[in-house]
């Protein structure tokens, strides 16, 4: 108990320290950059120019929506073209034939919006070169995408009076090169020096020693592994995800993985605050980020330290939960992944979220369902909480008896607008797609469980794809062409109906004049603030999705505690 | 300035009032007018249709149960109808006294000036008519005097009871609809048609007839609508969710969560929140001349004030004697005293009231001529037979002195510069060529003041004096009456000048004003409030007009746009963290055939299922009627920093809209399961 507590402790150490340095650094090849250094005048001149862009030129939002748009398209296209035709590319030691068009474009959309959700197993189904130059690719680029759009959406909140909130190609490339690529090789050479495989050789068949064979897949994994946990992409290189033990060999390279989930979308909070030159204004909603975080964490643990208490007198040894979750790891591991990777919309699990307790997985399935705002995906993660933070200052501001305002700026229709539009993103894609899901017979028929907790398995999985975290709850049958279709879709609903008018807002926020700040000035970096976002947070999410949680995990808990369980079909 | 008694308004319980409200609530059911309010509108519809189910018995709910469900549904639409006409009729009842002084009259219009008087009624009259008006006749429409000079009665608008003087050309020009030439005769030219005069318009607000929603409003009801949508999209998915789960709940309890579950309360009281802001300025006789202008005072954040009359009482009072070198200090005084007989103004008196507690007395028996005070010579005195005695400004007794070949010593001008440091005003005595010294005249500012203007800081709000005063004078003031920054030797140019700059720092900026001069700072101002006796220009350029021609009154409306915003607000959150309890309540009940377990959520322990959900629905239909008298009389704003207002209001409105659900549904639902309703 207390080593686990000293764990979190640990975690929630390094990730915010280094997330403070982290944002420091983006800052400085982001927001400001120095253009001046000959190093990085250089690469980003000679990256910039060779691609026709002028770094100096500035997109007003509807143009940077479009080239995001475009960017996306065009990378979601070649994705789908490289995973048809698998068969006919290099690297493919298995002979593993191209995919259905289905899956091909489940997971094309599913890798180009960040979701990284897999309707597949990667070892039996993926050529080393789609791994390579489709998955590991996109796992770049989405990443890049994200912290691109959340750098122009803080532009709009911090700039005054201007039209324009930056250029996509240029933030793309500063991103890639100078934030992703520099910690995807450090951390890829960790693993690979804490044993990670990286090579291209085929599988080996090895004889075990009961007689049987076993085939022990590898490939190229620890390149992709880095840019998954640091991207918030998530998706495995093999089928288990980090719960393998070639993607995550020990100890140490399970505290460097949950590390790189949270590193980058916790450092955005303190991007934000020097963007808007207000260090105050990041920390307040890092703090609002990190309570959400630290609630579910002490819940997800507590639930599973306790256990079942059904199977107590069944199964030899402390109560604790242990089904689905390995060994090496324990609990306090399990459920400091499950909680940070679903709080970040990263979705890389280390164990099986749907062996948890009803309570220990509704925690995961809340920070979904929030939209993926306590810290989230890159970039995505904090546009999606900017999106609150209008909503809670439109709500709570006129108490103070002035117009609701935020950062000196007016909060007024447009923005409102906006923001409900963002705001009814997760509703539609998890509420819509999750009752068809319930009530379809062949999307039904995908469920494993009765009772709650299928609907818990369905709720997930839509709540997964539209809020792009891209974790499984396992139980869910994703390949068929009803929810390969209904969930790429839902993706695509998650990723872009929170772009689009996150962007506009940006827009519409860069276009206002800031008023001066007084006593009378709504505050929003103390911790009245910080309650109030956790609570707007909690309440509008509640509020949605309280029914639907109450016919699953809830109702599985209440039955368990009482006693009763629920038969498979 | 005598203040006018608020303009007559109902109480809450007026009778009369209640059933005429109790009508409007039934004739707004029109679908045109509830159309007006998209959440009451949506509320009508499922009242409807659960109307439909209950007449028809169709639904697996019990048929009482399903009509009593309907029933409730139709009180929300009611009560939310009812609020608004509450607000509509108080607003009515003082439009009606404002209205009392705008009743037909005859009017005498000129065909062009020096023409015959044509008699024709004051309704058909056109902006641009010249009309005259004689001693006792009522002036028929607002307009600008052209020719003659009269002393007007406008107390039926202002309260003031004496007379004031209307002329033509300069800041006395404007007159008003209504009121009464009590002496001469004027010739006026109309300026507003009337029907579209300032007080029509007024009233038209009050009313609620052309009552436009303000910009903020607008964003309120966006949100309101945004969140009716989800709970379309929540109630409508959990049908599928509960066939998974094995169970189909009845359409009546869906309809019954749904009403629960929109922002019913908020969006039944938004245009009585609205209606009730107009209303509370038009008590403190201040007309708006739209909606956001209320709004836009809430958000001021600099306030423009005129020194004298707001920060200091009009006149200055005599506080002491400076004799010059070689000068006895009873010959000072008895000069002083002397050289003021003539001054009649409040100054002068009170230099012969200070001589006199000073023991100066008994001189009244010297024979001499007394000079009384103008506004030429500046200059007030006696010329007795030993000597020429004279009090006044600094450079007019210099000039009156020069003109002798005198001149002001040294220390006369060293006392004079000390006065004007400390924020008094000096006047120098004089007896025929020599200065006998100086009277401190002091700015007396009024009790009170300061502490108010600490309150407004604390609530963010800055103070700004305007003073006509040079910069010496007007520093010391600003320093004893606690101003955050002041404009001494104000012109209108300076004035418009520190507005914009102080606007492009990122200010809102609220200013009173009365002259033609100040109307282009009234326009750049956020919140020009122009006094009632100012000029049609000045009355133009602002957007409130103070009928008490009060200019503390900016003050006020600062705080009724706080109060109107911040009632908003209250009511907004209040009625969002109300939906958690109704969960509590509705979701155990809905379940419990599938789950029976899910009864571990029913920490209410409300009766039955059906005494739950009707619970929940009747507590959403009393709340509105419980919350008339808040939305009416808005939430009580005292300055306090914004932070504390924050906590202190979401500790009400927030945490109290989380818990006074969980009560109010478990007594309704007691009271239900006794009369055996559910």
């Amino acid at each position: 108990m207390v080593i686990d507590l000293a764990q979190f402790a640990l975690y929630a150490l390094l990730v915010t320290t280094t997330a403070i340095a982290l944002g420091a650094w983006m800052d400085i090849v982001l927001a400001r950059p120095r253009t001046d250094h000959p190093v990085f005048a250089r690469v980003d001149g000679v990256l910039c120019r060779s691609a026709g862009i002028d770094p100096a030129a500035e997109q007003n939002w509807l143009q940077y929506a479009a080239a995001v748009l475009a960017f996306n398209l065009a990378g979601a296209l070649v994705l789908y073209a490289i995973l048809l035709t698998q068969a006919a590319h290099p690297f493919n030691p298995q002979h593993l034939p191209g995919l259905s068009p289905w899956l091909a474009f489940n997971t094309a959309i599913s890798f180009m919006t960040n979701t990284n959700w897999q309707a597949y197993g990667g070892e039996t189904t993926l050529s080393y070169f789609s791994q390579m130059a489709g998955l590991t690719v996109q796992n770049f680029v989405s990443a890049a995408t994200g912290i691109a759009v959340g750098v122009a959406v803080i532009r709009g909140f911090a700039r005054r009076e201007t039209k324009t909130i930056g250029n996509f190609w240029v933030d793309l490339v500063r991103a890639t090169v100078w934030i992703l690529l520099p910690l995807a090789i450090v951390v890829g050479l960790a693993l690979v020096a804490l044993g990670v495989p990286q090579n291209l050789m085929p599988y080996t068949s090895a004889e075990t020693l009961s007689g049987g064979v076993q085939t022990i897949a590898q490939g190229p994994a620890a390149a992709q592994i880095a840019i998954k946990q640091l991207g918030t992409n998530g998706g495995g290189f093999w089928n288990a995800n980090s719960a393998h033990p070639f993607e995550n060999p020990s100890a140490l390279t399970n505290l460097i993985e949950m590390w790189a989930i949270l590193a980058l979308p916790a450092a955005f909070c303190f991007l934000y605050g020097r963007m808007v030159r207000d260090r105050r204004q990041g920390r307040a909603i890092f703090a609002a980020m990190a309570i959400v975080w630290a609630v579910g964490l002490g819940v997800t643990y507590a639930a599973e330290t306790v256990g079942n208490p059904l199977i107590a007198d069944v199964v030899a040894g402390a109560p604790a939960n242990m089904e689905g979750k390995d060994a090496r790891f324990g609990i306090a591991s399990s459920a400091l992944w499950a909680v940070s990777t679903t709080a970040a919309s990263n979705g890389s699990v280390n164990a099986m979220h749907d062996s948890f307790t009803p309570i220990g997985s509704l925690m995961p399935l809340v920070n979904i369902l929030t939209g993926e705002v306590i810290f989230g995906g890159v970039g995505a993660g904090f546009y999606g909480m900017l999106s609150y933070v209008v909503l809670a200052v439109f709500i709570a501001g006129l108490m103070v008896g002035r117009t609701p305002e935020y950062l000196g700026k007016k909060i007024e229709t447009k923005e409102v607008k906006l923001a409900l539009l963002a705001f009814f993103a997760m509703p539609v894609g998890i509420l819509g797609g999750g009752a068809l899901a319930a009530i379809v017979p062949q999307a039904v028929a995908a469920v494993q469980d009765p009772g709650p907790h299928g609907l818990t398995e369905i709720l997930y999985a839509y709540a997964s794809a539209t809020g792009n975290n891209g974790s499984a709850f396992a139980g869910f049958g994703a390949g068929s062409p009803w929810h390969t279709t209904a969930q790429g879709l839902c993706m695509m609903l998650g990723r872009f109906a929170y772009i689009i008018p996150m962007l506009a807002i940006a827009g519409a926020l860069a276009e206002k004049r800031t008023f001066a700040p007084s006593a009378g000035t709504f505050p929003t970096h103390g911790p009245i603030f910080v309650g109030l976002l956790v609570a707007v947070i909690l309440v509008l999410g509640g509020l949605t999705f309280f029914p639907a949680l109450a016919l699953g995990p809830l109702a599985e808990q209440f039955a368990m505690a009482a006693g009763t369980t629920f038969a498979v079909h | 300035m005598t203040k006018h008694p608020p303009l007559a308004g109902p109480g809450l319980f007026d009778p009369a009032l209640l059933s005429h409200a109790a009508r409007d609530a039934v004739l707004k059911l029109d679908p045109r007018r509830l159309a007006k309010s998209p959440v009451i509108f949506v509320t009508a519809i499922i009242a409807l249709l659960a109307s439909v189910y209950a007449a028809f018995g169709i639904g697996d709910a019990p048929a009482p149960l399903i009509v009593q469900i309907a029933a409730w549904l139709w009180a929300t639409v009611l009560f939310a109808n009812f609020a608004e006409a509450m607000a509509e009729g108080r607003g009515k009842a003082r439009a009606d006294s404002l209205r009392a002084t705008q009743a037909e009259t005859m009017a005498k219009r000129l065909a062009h000036p020096g023409a015959p008087p044509e008699p024709v009624s004051s309704r058909s009259l056109h902006k641009g008519d010249l009309v005259r008006i004689d001693a006792g006749d009522t002036i028929p429409a607002d307009g600008e005097v052209v020719e003659g000079v009269a002393s007007v009665d406008e107390s039926a608008i202002t309260g003031e009871s004496a007379p004031v003087i209307r002329e033509e050309g300069g800041d006395r020009s404007a007159v008003t609809g209504g009121t009464r030439v009590v002496s001469d005769h004027l010739v006026v030219r109309v300026t507003q048609a009337p029907g579209e005069g300032f007080l029509d318009r007024m009233i038209a607000l009050v009313e609620g007839a052309d009552r436009r929603k303000t910009p903020n409003e607008v964003a309120l009801s966006l949100l309101l609508t945004g969140l009716t949508i989800i709970f379309v999209l929540v109630v409508v998915t959990l049908e599928p969710f509960a066939i998974f789960s094995g169970e189909t709940i009845p359409t009546a309890y869906l309809l019954a969560l749904f009403v629960t579950l929109i922002p019913t309360t908020i969006g039944g009281l938004l245009s009585a929140i609205g209606i009730a802001g107009m209303d509370r300025l038009v008590k403190e006789n201040v007309i708006a001349k739209s909606g956001r202008a209320v709004e836009a005072a809430g958000d001021v954040d600099t306030l423009l004030i005129d020194k004298t009359g707001t920060i200091t009482y009009g006149a200055r009072q005599a506080e002491t004697f400076y004799p010059a070198e070689g000068v006895e200090i009873e010959t000072l005084i008895r000069a002083a005293r002397l050289a003021s007989l003539g001054d009649e103004t409040a100054e002068g008196k009170s230099i012969v009231a200070l001589a006199e507690r000073m023991g100066m007395r008994g001189d009244a028996d010297r024979i001499g001529t007394l000079v009384p005070f103008t506004a030429e010579t500046r200059l007030s005195g006696i010329d007795l037979a030993d000597g020429r005695l004279r009090k006044g400004a600094t450079d007019a007794i210099a000039r009156w002195l020069a003109a002798d070949g005198g001149a002001l010593p040294d220390d006369v001008r060293d006392d004079v510069e000390r006065i004007a440091r400390a924020g008094g005003t000096p006047l120098v005595v004089a007896q025929d060529r020599r200065a006998l010294g100086t009277i401190y005249l002091k700015d007396v500012v009024k009790p009170g003041i300061k502490a108010r203007f600490a309150e407004l800081r604390a609530a963010g709000v800055r103070t700004v004096m305007i003073t006509g005063d040079n910069p010496l004078t007007a520093a010391a003031i600003a320093a004893e009456a606690g101003v955050d920054d002041y404009v001494a030797e104000a012109t209108p140019e300076k004035k418009l000048d520190y507005i914009r700059a102080t606007q492009a720092d990122g200010h809102l900026i609220a200013m009173c004003g009365d002259g033609s001069n100040d109307a282009p700072a009234l326009a750049q101002a956020d919140v020009g409030v122009a006094m009632n006796d100012g000029t049609p220009a000045a009355k133009e350029a602002a957007n409130l007009i103070d009928l008490d021609s009060d200019p503390t009154k900016l003050m006020r409306v600062v705080e009724v746009g706080k109060g109107l915003l911040i009632s908003r607000g209250a009511l907004t959150t209040f009625s969002l963290a109300n939906d958690v309890a109704k969960y509590f309540a509705i979701i155990p009940a809905l379940f419990l055939a599938a789950y029976p377990q899910l009864q571990a959520l029913n920490i209410m322990r409300l009766g039955s299922p059906g005494s739950a959900i009707l619970s929940a629905v009747i507590f959403n239909a009393v709340v509105i009627v419980v919350l008339i008298p808040l939305a009416l009389k808005g939430v009580a704003y005292r300055p306090m920093s914004a932070a504390a207002l924050l906590r202190r209001n979401l500790l009400i409105y927030g945490l109290g809209g989380l818990l006074v659900p969980f009560v109010g549904i478990k007594l309704i639902d007691m009271a239900v399961t006794a009369l055996g309703l559910a």
